[in-house]
């Protein structure tokens, strides 16, 4: 009752019109932000730091908090219409946005997206409200085995993205992993892959990866292939969500947030992982799985709700153990700190009235994000009637400003180009490109946990399994890869289950994948047969 | 009268702007009071430590009417070598200063940087963080003599944790007290976290064996006793903070995370000079002394020639940890 009497003071504290003022700044200005690609909600607050000084700190911290909750929806509406991920947490969000997009059914996608961050928004910050004490003590307690067994369920999960050729997806999956490589060796300070050059040190940033891929290759795909005739422009369908799309989607609605809460909350998890994860467990799930990879809503809804919930996740930490997960946390510790406030384990009995006006605060953000996007979903979704010569220019052009805000380097202009060109490249080939993105994520991830571990336990391999929570995540990795040769082994149904026990069914692939390597087989045929 | 007033600002304005690229660098601009058209380059991202310090030390500057119109930017990479780069082919160039600190040293030899900071204008050190030894509230160890004596014993067994990659602030430190206490780096079991804030969580969780980091992101869960301070780097305790200093436990290292300002290569003894004096003006104005307050910095103010011997001092100290361990 206590922490609902204070949440409801908190309410007190946000709903005045100053405040109500500064949430409604924060919001629009995050989703601009988050719109472009490059440019994120850290960034955004740290510029504005000097700017909120004179504030109160209640009124900077509600608007902050705006701007992370507006960044992390506004990534997606790039995501969804132009395969433009605006940040990294919406890179998931375009595998099935952009078909939906390109099928005319761009304002739903964006719809669900909008509603999906709602409810994310929502459970994630009553988590945070129930559950911010207990969330805290056990976020210290995952360490780098817990991690690197997680990881290797990530991994495990890719198998699922693949697509047609395995061997294809393999390859796709090298790539990713060999850009991933790039960079100063985190644990020893080597040097990998840099030929020298001080702007590869830190590695080439996943936002530049993911666009060069999606966008950039994607441009040149269409671009080669537009002459062929059909010159028409995406059709814009019905601007609400049907009776059969609320159907599909509020499952993966409600269970985004219990994905990506938890990830928001510990150390080392963000808002990539989760979202990838919520993206294959809603696949798996889902009963029209012929559909993913073709724009099936659950796998817009779903990542969308799970991305907002980890962002409530990221500020149980920061504001319980003064631990920052994300890049936006850290910045915003940095912001508390000038304002002589600091968080952890005495926040909130030191500063009662900012902490729950600043919780109230994402309560009304949630609402006014979802005000705000949901009637403008139809018209953003216009965009699309846009000719393609001229919509893809504008992809083009986005894409290029934002590798360049990135860090406002050239080379990462030309490392967008060059990864465009390799996107063109595998579409050609038919080699999908989700698995290269996953492997730019996962990859220097898992293998800093990896290395951590054995460091922990001075080489000794027993480190890697000397923790409950591994050893569990570890048994239903297995249970996973042991699951087709069990169900082989059981009786009955064996005509029925022999299809399905690949675990990866031909029809959800990745559209890049499959699409792509039948037009190239048709193509080759018609050459075949014109000699 | 108001048109007048107006062209007179836009006069002033143009003058400010166009005039000084006509007239050669140095020259028309030394008497002049004010160095207009400041610019600080920050080599790391929006709102790190080096960010934080130009935008604190901009403002002051502003507020304590030094100078005006100070822009601040950020050229981020390689841990602050690209930065640092660009300072260097600035030569010549008395508008131009950029914030950088301890971690920077380091980051020149990891990343086989061809420039170094031998090569810029030193032109004050500004403010320092001492980092504490920290273990969680249930570690075996009471104090730093017996982290010593298991740290001696098994190097590989004892993990030690720091919010920096090799070369950086939280990793020069535990080098340093090896060196001291005859444990070769090489030996020294040091896992890198992604900053201050993932080894708190290690550190608590008891997943490294003691952390070494600036105090800052610890306060509180000091406060709260959920962390036990073994020692403060630094050459005098902490205020606030019950614990001995590094020398007062027995070894020999004084260490200190420090912040400062350097200007490119190149400039003439009065360029210089007017640089050193205007940092020197913002370090005794009220409007710094109220940011460092309100930072948690402690002042280490050391201006011109004294801080480019510490800086050289510095750069010897962190090779020489770094050759140890094969990083430079």
């Amino acid at each position: 009752m206590d922490t609902l009497n204070l949440l409801w003071e908190g309410f007190g504290t946000a709903l005045t019109p100053a405040n109500l003022l500064y949430a409604a700044i924060g919001v629009l200005l995050g989703t601009a932000i988050g719109v472009l690609p490059g440019i994120g909600p850290a960034m955004a607050v740290a510029l504005l730091l000097p700017v909120t000084y004179a504030l109160a700190p209640t009124s900077a911290f509600i608007m902050f908090a705006g701007i992370y909750y507006g960044g992390m929806f506004g990534g997606s509406t790039t995501s969804i219409l132009l395969n433009t991920p605006g940040e990294t947490a919406a890179v998931v969000t375009a595998i099935e946005g952009n078909p939906m997009a390109r099928k005319g059914r761009g304002a739903q996608a964006l719809a669900a997206a909008a509603i999906g961050h709602f409810v994310g928004g929502l459970i994630g910050t009553i988590l945070l409200v129930v559950l911010a004490p207990t969330v805290a003590s056990l976020a210290v307690d995952i360490g780098a085995p817990d991690y690197f067994a997680i990881m290797v369920l990530a991994f495990i999960a890719v198998t699922s993205v693949l697509g047609k050729s395995r061997v294809r997806g393999f390859a796709s999956l090298l790539i990713g992993l060999t850009i991933g490589l790039i960079g100063l060796d985190e644990m020893t300070g080597q040097q990998r892959l840099t030929f020298g050059s001080l702007h590869l040190a830190d590695g080439i940033d996943v936002v530049i990866v993911a666009v060069g891929l999606f966008a950039v290759g994607e441009s040149l795909w269409v671009a080669a292939h537009l002459r062929h005739g059909q010159t028409k422009p995406i059709p814009v369908g019905r601007p609400w969500l049907g009776r059969e799309d609320l159907r599909r989607a509020w499952k993966p609605w409600l269970r985004g947030p219990l994905i990506g809460f938890p990830f928001g909350a510990i150390p080392a998890g963000g808002a990539e992982i989760p979202t990838f994860l919520s993206y294959v467990t809603e696949k798996r799930l889902s009963k029209h799985r012929q559909e993913f990879g073709k724009g099936a809503i659950e796998g817009v809804a779903g990542p969308e709700a799970t991305a907002s919930a980890s962002a409530a996740g990221t500020l149980v930490s920061m504001l319980t153990l003064g631990l920052p997960t994300t890049a936006v946390a850290a910045v915003m510790l940095a912001a508390f700190q000038q304002y002589g406030i600091q968080p952890g384990p005495l926040l909130f009995e030191r500063e009662p009235g900012l902490v729950w006006g600043l919780i109230a605060s994402l309560f009304v953000g949630t609402v006014l994000l979802l005000v705000l996007n949901l009637p403008l979903a139809p018209v953003w979704a216009r965009l699309l009637r846009i000719p393609r010569p001229y919509l893809y220019a504008g992809i083009l052009f986005f894409a290029s400003v934002g590798a360049y805000a990135v860090s406002g380097q050239v080379l990462d202009l030309l490392l967008l180009f060059v990864i465009g060109l390799l996107g063109f490249a595998m579409r050609r080939f038919g080699l999908p490109v989700l698995p290269a993105i996953i492997a730019v994520i996962l990859g220097p991830a898992a293998e800093q946990q990896m290395r951590r571990a054995l460091q922990l336990s001075d080489g000794s391999l027993t480190g890697l399994v000397n923790t409950p929570f591994s050893i569990a995540v570890y048994v239903v990795v297995l249970a996973l890869l042991l699951w087709p040769v069990l169900r082989r082994l059981l009786p009955g149904r064996p005509g029925a289950t022999a299809p399905a026990a690949g675990d990866t069914d031909p029809a959800g692939t990745d559209p890049a994948g499959t699409d792509r390597s039948g037009s190239i087989d048709e193509e080759r045929t018609r050459e075949n047969a014109s000699r | 009268m108001r048109l007048r007033n107006w062209l007179a600002v836009l006069g002033a304005l143009l003058a400010v702007l166009l005039v000084p690229p006509l007239v050669t660098s140095g020259t028309g601009t030394e008497d002049q009071a004010q160095i207009g058209n400041l610019r600080i380059l920050v080599p790391n991202q929006p709102g790190g430590g080096y960010d934080i310090t130009a935008r604190t030390a901009a403002k002051a500057m502003d507020d304590a009417k030094l100078t005006s119109n100070v822009e601040v930017f950020n050229l981020p990479g390689a841990g602050g070598t690209v930065g640092l780069g660009r300072i260097v082919s600035e030569r010549g160039d008395g508008r131009l200063l950029m914030s950088m600190g301890l971690g920077v040293v380091g980051s020149v030899y990891t990343n086989k940087s061809p420039s170094s900071l031998q090569d810029t204008t030193p032109i004050a050190k500004l403010i320092e963080e001492p980092d504490i030894v920290v273990v969680a509230k249930d570690s075996p160890y009471q104090s730093l003599g017996q982290l010593v004596e298991a740290w001696k014993a098994n190097p590989g067994a004892v993990p030690v944790g720091g919010g920096s990659s090799p070369g950086g602030p939280d990793h020069l430190a535990p080098m340093l007290m090896a060196k001291a206490v005859g444990l070769a780096p090489k030996s020294v079991n040091y896992v890198p976290y992604d900053g201050g804030g993932e080894l708190l969580a290690a550190v608590l969780g008891g997943k490294v064996a003691f952390g070494v980091s600036g105090i800052g992101e610890y306060r509180d869960q000091i406060q709260a006793g959920e962390l036990r301070v073994l020692a403060a780097t630094s050459a005098n305790r902490i205020e606030g903070v019950d614990a001995p200093t590094l020398s007062e436990a027995g070894v020999d290292v004084k260490f200190s995370n420090w912040r400062g300002i350097v200007a490119p290569p190149g400039l003439t003894p009065a360029e210089r000079d007017r640089l050193v004096k205007l940092i020197a003006d913002l370090h005794d104005s009220a409007q710094w002394k109220e940011a460092l307050a309100k930072n948690g910095w402690s002042d280490a103010f050391a201006g011109g020639d004294e801080f480019a011997s510490f800086l050289s001092a510095e750069n010897d100290r962190v090779a020489s940890v770094l050759s140890d361990l094969g990083l430079a």
